[in-house]
């Protein structure tokens, strides 16, 4: 059981940065999820605390000893690569015992706890193959069962589903948390898939471009986005976004059409500025066109999604994602009105792309978090 | 418009390779057949034609204990060459791995020696080994005499087999390095994360990953050493002293356009083309069976 601190790591290729200084501090025990746009660094960022790739800059401490310096088995992690790394000339027993075996484990205990953890990650049957003749599910389990033989001090993952069908995915993603529950470790979950971290992370770290956008519970996260960034990279539809102006009544203009007045009391400073607002398509709704209060507009195309839809409405060449959960027919190039609710939306600044939060004008599902 | 051949498939597929096949017939079947022919003859010794004399030059070579001499230093100079060529290369390649990763012109001077005619490498090495000035004339001067490849059969043997195995590290290193590169690096690491160290992920993950490598080298490197060591052995000792560098390539030369004893020469080169096809197929039998893991 292990924390991990992490303070003001950089790394950089010869010249070329690609962490910009991250902070994070990871308690014992946590389930800790990396979640960020292809090439943003989440990789890097777990191979140095892995030790497999040099830290440029900064600390990372392990257990409260830095370990900057130290080589990859004194850190007591384990990790799951992406493409699972199974050593192809071992069977499955030989790939899971090898830590065992090079720490000098006697036979007898290594077979006994190969075994066990064979049964944990259901693969008793095929000890005697070669990861040749597993199937992709298959060896995802040796992966794991290679990382959890050694009973580690923190776990590390690379999408170590990405090569998984959707089904057993979802079905690996249970078995992971399952396993955390019961061996308690730390651990840090590095994926692009916004689902695998919502489901799986107790708190979720957004990173893009090399930084860290913010960190926090998947509620937090979704609910009060801190960034322009996060809001519009978490979350299925992604969040509206729309760039307008506020008026001296604190509303805000989008267009001529298109005024969705500002909740709360008039924050004189935001006055005459031009802002980003954003409202979520499950916080919109779809009202007959014309409905006072409502934004005109079109019925672009529709998603059907199984338990509910996603209609994307066109705002004079703005595209506006509304989910709906109700039976309610529409066709392509119906006119609409979107009606949302002021207590729904999300702003952020322009020129930062960090969210501003005007006085009282919390929503009322933000605050109770 | 498409414009048809008027050629069968066949007879166009035959005359594109015409030309290899010429040349094929021409460099290897052709002295081959003479070979045979020879080994199973004998010249009348004032001309007038070649008789038929069945095994009778192979029984002859065959209780002779020159020609066992023979193999059994071929032996000693393949398995020396091979090891020290193989060893060195796989060290040297292993170090260039772990160090300079993608370093390409690095690799491509490892393969000059092996670009070096055997002959101009063989005068080098003789000036290099030269007990009188060359490079090792030091070890004279400290213990007089003990270095002296000219009168000593065991020391030409080791000037021979460093001065071969010398052009062959390049050779081998080339293989190892990209086998060695070819390995996914993800491999390397999870041993890493594993608890091994840099010594023991060589032993365990990558030398395994090697075999086919080192089987395929083992095939070359030994039939080489049957038959490219010639031209060493030509400049540098000559088969001396007293025929302690003889190996079976340089008697058949010697046999043959020396004593002029062109059946006994015939004879001695179908064993030696024998053994390097039986040596290969035994060898690539083996590589099939044994080192397969996809
Ligand atoms: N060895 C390297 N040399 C130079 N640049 C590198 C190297 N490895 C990674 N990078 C760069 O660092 C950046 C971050 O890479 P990283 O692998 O951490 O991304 P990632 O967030 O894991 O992306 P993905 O989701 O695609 O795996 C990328 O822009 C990549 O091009
Ligand atoms: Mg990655």
């Amino acid at each position: 059981m292990s924390s991990i601190a992490i303070k003001g790591v950089k790394k950089a290729y010869a010249k070329n940065a690609v962490v910009h200084g991250v902070d994070l501090e990871i308690a014992t025990g946590e389930f800790i999820v990396i979640l960020g746009p292809s090439g943003c660094g989440k990789s890097t960022l777990l191979r140095m605390i892995a030790g497999l790739e040099e830290i440029s800059g900064g600390e990372i401490w392990i257990d409260g000893k830095l370990v900057n310096k130290l080589e990859p088995r004194e850190r007591g992690c384990a990790m799951v690569f992406q493409n699972y790394a199974l050593y192809p000339h071992m069977t499955v027993a030989e790939n899971i015992g090898y830590a065992l075996k090079v720490a000098g484990v006697p036979k007898a205990e290594r077979m006994q706890r190969v075994a066990a953890t064979a049964k944990v990650v259901g693969l008793e049957a095929f000890l005697d193959r070669r990861p040749a003749a597993l199937s992709g599910g298959q060896r995802q389990r040796v992966a794991m069962g290679r990382a959890i033989v050694r009973e580690p001090k923190v776990f590390l993952f690379d999408e170590p589903l990405s090569n998984l069908d959707a089904k057993l995915r979802v079905a690996m993603r249970a078995e992971i948390r399952r396993l955390h529950r019961r061996l308690g470790a730390t651990s840090v979950f590095v994926t692009h898939d916004q689902t695998e971290a919502m489901t799986l992370g107790d708190r979720l770290v957004v990173m893009n471009g090399g930084r860290i956008e913010q960190v926090g519970t998947p509620a937090e996260v979704y609910n009060r986005p801190a960034t322009r960034f996060v809001a519009n990279f978490v979350g299925s539809p992604s969040m509206n976004l729309m760039e307008g102006a506020i008026d001296r009544h604190g509303v805000f203009v989008y267009d001529e059409q298109r005024r969705i007045p500002l909740p709360g009391a008039l924050d004189a400073r935001l006055v005459g500025h031009k802002i980003v607002l954003g409202v979520r398509a499950e916080a919109a709704k779809l009202v007959e066109a014309g409905t006072p209060g409502s934004l005109p507009a079109t019925v672009d195309f529709i998603e059907e999604l199984g338990a509910g839809r996603v209609v994307h409405t066109d705002f004079d060449g703005l595209s506006f994602a509304v989910a709906l959960s109700d039976a309610a027919t529409f066709e392509t190039g119906d006119p609409v009105g979107v009606m949302i609710d002021p207590a729904d939306i999300h702003l952020f600044s322009i020129e930062s792309g960090l969210r501003i939060d005007l006085p009282a004008s919390q929503p009322a599902h933000a605050t109770s978090l | 418009m498409e414009k048809r051949a008027t050629f069968s498939s066949t007879t166009i597929g035959l005359l594109f390779a015409l030309p290899m096949l010429v040349l094929i017939f021409v460099f290897f079947y052709w002295p081959s057949g003479q070979a045979l022919y020879w080994a199973f003859t004998l010249e009348q010794p004032w001309g007038g034609g070649n008789t038929w004399v069945g095994l009778q030059n192979f029984r002859q070579l065959l209780s002779d204990p020159y020609y066992w001499g023979a193999i059994s230093r071929s032996m000693v100079f393949g398995l020396g060459s091979t090891s020290i060529a193989m060893g060195v290369a796989l060290l040297l390649a292993l170090f260039t791995d772990r160090e300079m990763r993608g370093h390409k012109a690095y690799r491509s001077v490892f393969i000059w020696p092996y670009a070096i005619a055997a002959p101009a490498l063989g005068l080098a090495f003789r000036f290099i080994l030269a007990p009188e000035a060359g490079f090792l004339s030091l070890i004279n001067q400290i213990w007089p005499g003990l270095w002296n490849p000219a009168l000593d059969g065991t020391d030409a043997m080791i000037a021979v087999i460093i001065a071969f195995s010398w052009k062959y590290v390049g050779y081998n290193f080339i293989f190892f390095l990209s086998a060695l590169q070819s390995i996914p690096r993800s491999l390397i690491e999870a041993a890493a994360m594993d608890g091994s160290g840099p010594m023991r992920r060589m032993w365990d993950i990558q030398l395994p990953l090697l075999t086919p490598t080192l089987f395929f080298l083992l095939v070359i490197n030994i039939t080489e050493s049957f038959q490219d060591s010639f031209g060493i052995v030509d400049i540098m000792t000559q088969g001396g002293p007293a025929r302690a560098t003889e190996l079976m390539v340089y008697k058949i030369y010697f046999d043959g356009f020396k004593g002029l004893d062109y059946s006994g020469a015939a004879a001695q080169s179908i064993i030696l083309m024998g053994l390097v096809v039986l040596l290969t197929i035994v060898q690539f039998r083996f590589v099939e069976r044994r080192v397969h893991y996809k």
